[in-house]
């Protein structure tokens, strides 16, 4: 955090002033190690272990948090008979079709429950009647691509769950109750299995038990930080399903200092889900419709929730209906239903990676590129770069001539004869883009936070904001539309964009967030902004862009603008910015008080239960119905908020309560379950099944795998390799390998080796090494230190390699280098598609790689000595070569999504 | 001359009647995160260029590629690897495995497969000190050879600075008036009287003032610079760009008497937290320099953050000097004289 986010890193600094025990968990000793009372190094990829071990510990101890667990978590559900665990299938749960490498989620779900898969209840029927064994060259079956098309959208807004028939045994002592399973299914995770597959020592791992148990309950509170250290993994979500659990049996959550908090990569990251860049939502977490289940709105809607689901998402159409109005305004109407028909509706995959895919086979012509530079930051960059030479034109907008603007002259396929540049014919245009200090608009922080940015000073030349950017853009389509009377330019002509521009010229960027804020559009109100997305209707009264940020635009004032200092105000600080949902600071913060509603102690009192008053109060707005007292219980039967007890504190899920096991929701296993990376020199000691059964490979000769643990040929690969960045740079270098300020802070690429593995492998300090995978070779200059730890695992001792990917080869920036995730292929995690681009397995040499058509060379002859071939890695399930592929083992798997390198 | 040993106050001093209080900096080195947010805000506010001095190569001095203070670098972070233990942090390091790794077939591989070329192997390995004592690189440390646990590890960051002296060798050997001292006790150097003559580099006791080198387009190339404490910023009520930038206020901004008294309490706490290593340095009034504006709270020696630990205004003897001057001169005229009187006797 320290490395990363330094100016954030100030309160973790400020708490261990004033007695905090600051832990770091990471395999490299970083800036956050040097000043942290614990680091802890352990193997890159091994994390479910580690916490899972947590888990264990906390149970076998007792050191749960009993009051809160029986009430406000899942533990007392009891599961289905057929539910079988891991420990069952050698490595897989119940549901596992080896064919397709997805799952049957229905064994998951609560006993007595109406069985309904993860897809949802309005898929459901969609994927019964849908054509399976089509096939095609698609080696994946529909249903499973549907699965994970909707994997996404689930984690915004759950799934009906149907819960009349749910069964829970208040004692925790049913065989089958959640408790029980997870205490069965974590008896194996030990602090010697700690030892083994981590590499951590029992007394190290001790410590870290022992300060996370002591620092929580009533009095005291731990809060987990992560980033995408724990997200770029094929098993990333159940990394942070991992730290949940942990969380919710020790009472971590909705209370002040607890929480899991998702460091994002870079500025408004978490503006950029919430207002997606992602292809398959909308804005609010809304899905995005498909085009065989969404044909109307009703159909839509009705898989988003339906009445008798608990909880706010039952409100789903105020908020559809309100986005639609928003954006075509008075052609919305409730006869064509808001004009939901101009969404456009999904067919398939349109994530990154498919999208690059589909370049190299010539589907895609142009490519519109902001703020990214996937020639250096995206995992398996010669893929990337190849790919673009197949587009036929490539808008770029960035502040500096990117390595992705540049690769037609400079890339590392150029040098290799892999791409000529007169065979490229792709038309690239360069449009340099405004500062975030030249342009004004919100950031939304990690917690959820909008704070307003002003312009501080006008942007030079043709510099120019993306909200400008577009807005002309869709003038000038408009412009050339006008008149048409097709129905295809419907959609883009009935769009309200009639934004007012300032004295330069610039769309008011203060409208656009009014816009999102939402207004009545009828009644005594007409022009009022909403205050709260509870105002937003289903019948076309009310206009708003995104339901979640309703509220940042109340009563008129622009509150993301707001900077009441925090010692004018009180300790939530509740007048700096706005924080999403309602201004609530802390999500789910009913839990801070008891199930009669009284402060689990004085110490951490938050939100409270006034009885005198009726109702709820506290430091913080309260995540629930303000009135609804401690003790109201609902009908059978109540859908919606009502439908929840004043108990349920978790009050987006469908059951109102913390989910120690997910029983529907995700895709690749109820609970975190240990598997090794796709690239890894170790075996998977708990079980057969070597690696996530539902990530998704690729088979393709452009995406070769290193063999693994046991296979043939791992040792040509016998080294773990993890990437990171450098508090110096920024992502992919487009922000700081230009700056002279910057550049010379750390001028060169280098890859971090212990003294041990510079012994082993003949790496001189400031020498040069070259580290190869199936996929390339790179060179870096050699730091050894002794921040890097060899680790014993398994009886062996583990070398880790740490590069900082911050460098690109190019000629525009003032430092570049080889580029760290160029060594990546691409295998995805199966819930949100995210790439496995944060561990891997290597080989490291002394020396400069070979240049020119020897380093294809070079890498080849690595591949023949491992033996890899593209079912190398790629079978799902271990041991079976057909896996996850059927008979089209050979034709390339479809991939759904990624996001960008964050 | 009026500074040299002079009084206390280095801002009256040197003439300023109703002078503010005296400014400083305190740098607590125990809560530095090396972000170096100090180093680029200071290039930024006082238009100081990339260090052309340096390069744009790899020093291996741990993360610290900025290598000194210097005419272009006038914050430099400083970063130690050493085998010590950090106060209150125990790493288990005896518990790691050493040595060599992995399986025989690993090494196996190894053999069969270096194919490398080696020639340009350590073609810019200047010998790089991590941490007192031991002059070894890293990999190269002859107690890795035998497979000896490791014991201890402790990364130090210290971001130094021109320690503004109270007696301020620079400032007395400046022949133009470049250098002065301001109303703020600070010394500052003005860029467009200094002539580059140089002879403030061999003499400040820290090695913070130097001569710019750079091309063409390189501002006040050949003109001594250094820290100015942001003279410009103070003069507006701001605090300095670094201090400022700094997110963990491990650079703190006031008057130099308030921040002694801050250092002293930091001081004390850390020696109660089980930190006995932590020590202040040069804020002591009766040091060599009489005390410095800029002064630290470090973890170690001196010398392992590239301090002098006992430094001392290098024109301190220039009084004596003068004295034996005057003495010999004056011999000298009484010999010629007594000489004269002796022909004329």
């Amino acid at each position: 955090m320290a490395e990363c986010h330094p100016v954030g890193f100030q309160w973790v600094m400020e708490a261990k002033q004033r007695g905090a025990t600051v832990i770091h968990v990471d395999p490299r000793y970083t800036r956050t190690s040097a000043v942290a009372d614990l680091h802890v190094p352990l193997r890159a990829g091994s994390d479910i272990v580690f916490l899972g071990a947590i888990v264990n510990h906390i149970l076998s101890t007792g050191a749960w948090f009993e009051e809160y667990v029986k009430a406000y978590t899942n533990a007392a559900v009891i599961l289905r008979e057929d539910f079988q665990d891991v420990d069952d299938l050698d490595g897989v749960f119940s549901g596992y079709d080896p064919e397709t490498g997805t799952y049957d989620t229905s064994s998951w779900n609560y006993d007595g429950v109406g069985a309904q898969s993860s897809a949802g209840a309005g898929e459901e029927e969609t994927l019964e009647n849908s054509d399976r064994g089509a096939g095609g060259d698609s080696g994946e079956s529909e249903q499973s691509e549907k699965q994970r098309g909707a994997g996404h959208e689930l984690g915004g807004h759950g799934a009906d769950m149907g819960l009349s028939g749910m069964h829970r045994d208040e004692t925790l002592q049913h065989p089958r109750c959640v408790f029980q399973v997870l205490k069965r299914h974590y008896a194996r995770y030990t602090p010697e299995l700690v030892e083994q597959v981590c590499g951590v020592p029992p007394e190290q791992f001790a410590k870290v038990c022992e300060a996370v148990t002591a620092n929580s309950g009533r009095e005291r509170t731990t809060a987990w930080v992560y980033s995408v250290g724990w997200t770029h993994h094929t098993v990333g979500i159940q990394y942070i399903r991992g730290a949940a659990i942990i969380q919710l049996l020790l009472g971590n959550m909705g209370r002040p200092g607890g929480g899991i908090m998702a460091l994002r990569g870079h500025a408004s990251i978490q503006g950029s889900t919430d207002i997606p860049t992602l292809f398959n939502l909308l804005p609010g977490y809304l899905p995005m419709p498909t085009v065989d289940a969404h044909g109307t709105l009703p159909d839509y809607l009705a898989t988003i929730s339906s009445p008798d689901q608990k909880g706010f998402w039952t409100a789903a159409d105020a908020y559809t209906v309100s986005l639609l109005k928003a954006w075509w305004g008075d052609a919305a109407t409730a006869e064509n239903d808001f004009c939901f028909d101009h969404l456009p509706r999904l067919t398939g995959d349109h994530g990154t990676y498919r999208t690059v895919m589909d370049m190299l086979e010539d589907t895609i012509e142009g490519y519109f590129v902001l703020g990214q530079n996937p020639a250096v930051g995206s995992a398996h960059g010669k893929m990337q770069r190849l790919a673009l030479a197949h587009l036929d034109w490539l808008v770029v907008r960035d502040l500096n001539l990117i390595e992705t603007a540049t690769f037609w002259k400079d890339s590392p396929e150029i040098e290799t004869g892999e791409l000529r540049t007169e065979d490229i014919g792709t038309e690239v245009f360069f449009l340099p883009a405004a500062t975030h200090v030249e342009k004004e608009g919100t950031f939304t922080q990690t917690h959820r936070m909008l704070q307003w940015r002003h312009k501080a000073v006008e942007p030079p030349g043709d510099c120019r904001s993306e909200l400008q950017f577009f807005f002309e853009l869709g003038r000038k389509i408009r412009e050339r539309l006008a008149g048409s009377t097709l129905p295809r330019d419907r959609p883009v002509l009935d769009l309200t964009w009639d934004y007012p521009l300032d004295e330069h010229g610039e769309v008011s960027a203060d409208a656009v967030l009014r816009e999102i804020n939402g207004y009545h559009l009828t009644g005594e109100r007409a022009g009022r902004p909403l205050s709260s997305y509870t105002e937003m209707t289903a019948d076309g009264a009310t206009s708003g862009g995104c339901w979640i940020y309703t509220g940042v635009y109340a009563d008129g004032v622009n509150q993301a603008d707001r900077r009441k200092p925090g010692r004018d105000q009180h300790w939530v600080a509740p007048e700096w910015g706005w924080a999403w949902p309602a201004n609530r600071r802390t999500l789910y913060n009913r839990a801070s008080a008891d199930p009669q509603g009284r402060p689990w102690s004085e110490r951490k009192a938050y939100v409270w239960w006034d009885e005198e008053a009726g109702r709820w109060t506290g430091h913080d707005v309260p995540d629930f119905v303000a009135d609804k007292a401690p003790s109201y219980r609902p009908e059978p039967g109540v859908g919606g908020p009502d439908g929840l007890a004043g108990d349920d504190p978790f009050v987006m899920q469908a059951d109102g309560k913390g989910w120690l096991f997910a029983p529907t929701g995700l895709l690749d296993g109820p609970m975190p379950a240990h598997y090794e990376p796709q690239e890894s020199p170790v075996s998977n000691p708990l079980y057969r099944q070597q690696a996530n059964p539902t990530r998704q490979v690729f088979r393709r000769e452009d995406n070769l795998q290193n063999p693994s643990g046991d296979e043939a040929g791992s040792e040509v690969y016998p080294y773990v390799f993890t990437t990171y960045r450098l508090t110096e740079h920024h992502t992919a270098g487009g922000m700081s390998r230009w700056l002279p300020y910057l550049a010379e802070l750390q001028p060169e690429f280098f890859c971090e080796v212990s003294p041990e593995l510079a012994a082993e492998r003949g790496l001189e300090h400031l020498g040069w090494a070259t580290i190869t995978s199936a996929r390339t070779a790179i060179e870096a200059r050699v730091l050894v230190t002794d921040r890097v730890v060899p680790l014993r695992v398994g009886g062996r001792v583990i070398h880790q390699v740490g590069l900082p990917y911050h460098w690109g080869v190019g000629g525009d920036a003032l430092v570049s280098g080889d580029a760290a995730n160029d060594l990546f292929g691409v295998t995805l995690d199966a819930n949100v598609h995210i790439q496995e681009s944060k561990v891997a397995s290597c080989d490291i040499r002394p020396g400069r790689r070979p240049t020119g058509p020897a380093l294809l060379e070079h890498v080849d002859a690595h591949r023949r000595r491992a033996g890899v071939t593209i079912l190398t890695g790629n079978e799902v399930r271990s041991g079976d070569p057909t896996s996850g592929g059927g008979a089209a083992a050979v034709a390339e798997v479809r991939a759904k999504e990624h996001t960008s390198d964050e | 001359m009026s500074d040299l040993l002079g009084p206390r106050d280095p801002a009256s001093g040197a003439g300023w009647d109703d002078a503010p209080p005296r400014k400083g900096f305190f740098t607590d080195t125990s809560v530095c995160i090396g972000c170096k947010a100090c180093e680029v805000a200071c290039k930024e506010w006082n238009l100081v260029p990339a260090d052309q001095a340096a390069g744009l190569s790899m020093l291996g001095s741990s993360y610290d590629n900025t290598g000194a203070l210097g005419a272009s670098t006038w914050r430099h972070v400083a970063f130690i690897e050493q085998p010590k233990r950090a106060g209150g942090q125990d790493l288990n390091l005896p518990l790691f495995p050493v040595g060599p790794s992995a399986s025989d077939a690993v090494n196996r591989a190894a053999d069969t497969a270096m194919t490398g070329d080696r020639s340009q192997l350590g073609t810019d390995t200047e010998a790089v000190d991590l941490g007192m004592p031991g002059f070894q690189l890293p990999g190269q440390r002859a107690d890795r050879k035998d497979e000896r646990p490791r014991t201890d590890f402790r990364w130090l960051m210290s971001s130094d600075v021109c320690k503004h002296c109270t007696h301020a060798a620079c400032l007395d050997v400046c022949p133009t008036g470049a250098l002065f001292r301001t109303e703020f006790g600070t010394v500052v150097v003005q860029d467009d009287i200094c002539n580059g003559c140089g002879y403030c580099v061999p003499a400040c006791p820290f090695g913070v003032i130097d001569r710019r080198v750079g091309d063409e387009q390189t501002r006040n190339v050949g003109i001594a610079q250094k820290c100015t404490l942001c003279y410009d910023r103070l003069g507006a009520g701001h605090t300095p760009a670094c201090a400022q930038a700094c997110p963990t206020e491990s650079i703190q901004f006031g008057d130099v008497d308030e921040l002694r008294e801050r250092a002293a309490v930091r001081l004390a706490t850390l020696h109660e937290a089980g930190v006995p290593e932590a020590r202040l340095y040069g804020e002591d009034p009766e040091d060599g320099v009489g005390g410095a504006g800029a002064f630290f709270l470090l973890l170690d020696e001196p010398e392992v953050y590239g301090l002098p630990p006992d430094p001392v205004v290098t024109t301190r003897d220039l009084p004596s000097m003068w004295r034996t001057a005057a003495t010999a001169a004056g011999a000298l005229l009484a010999g010629a004289a007594v000489a004269f009187l002796g022909r004329r006797r």
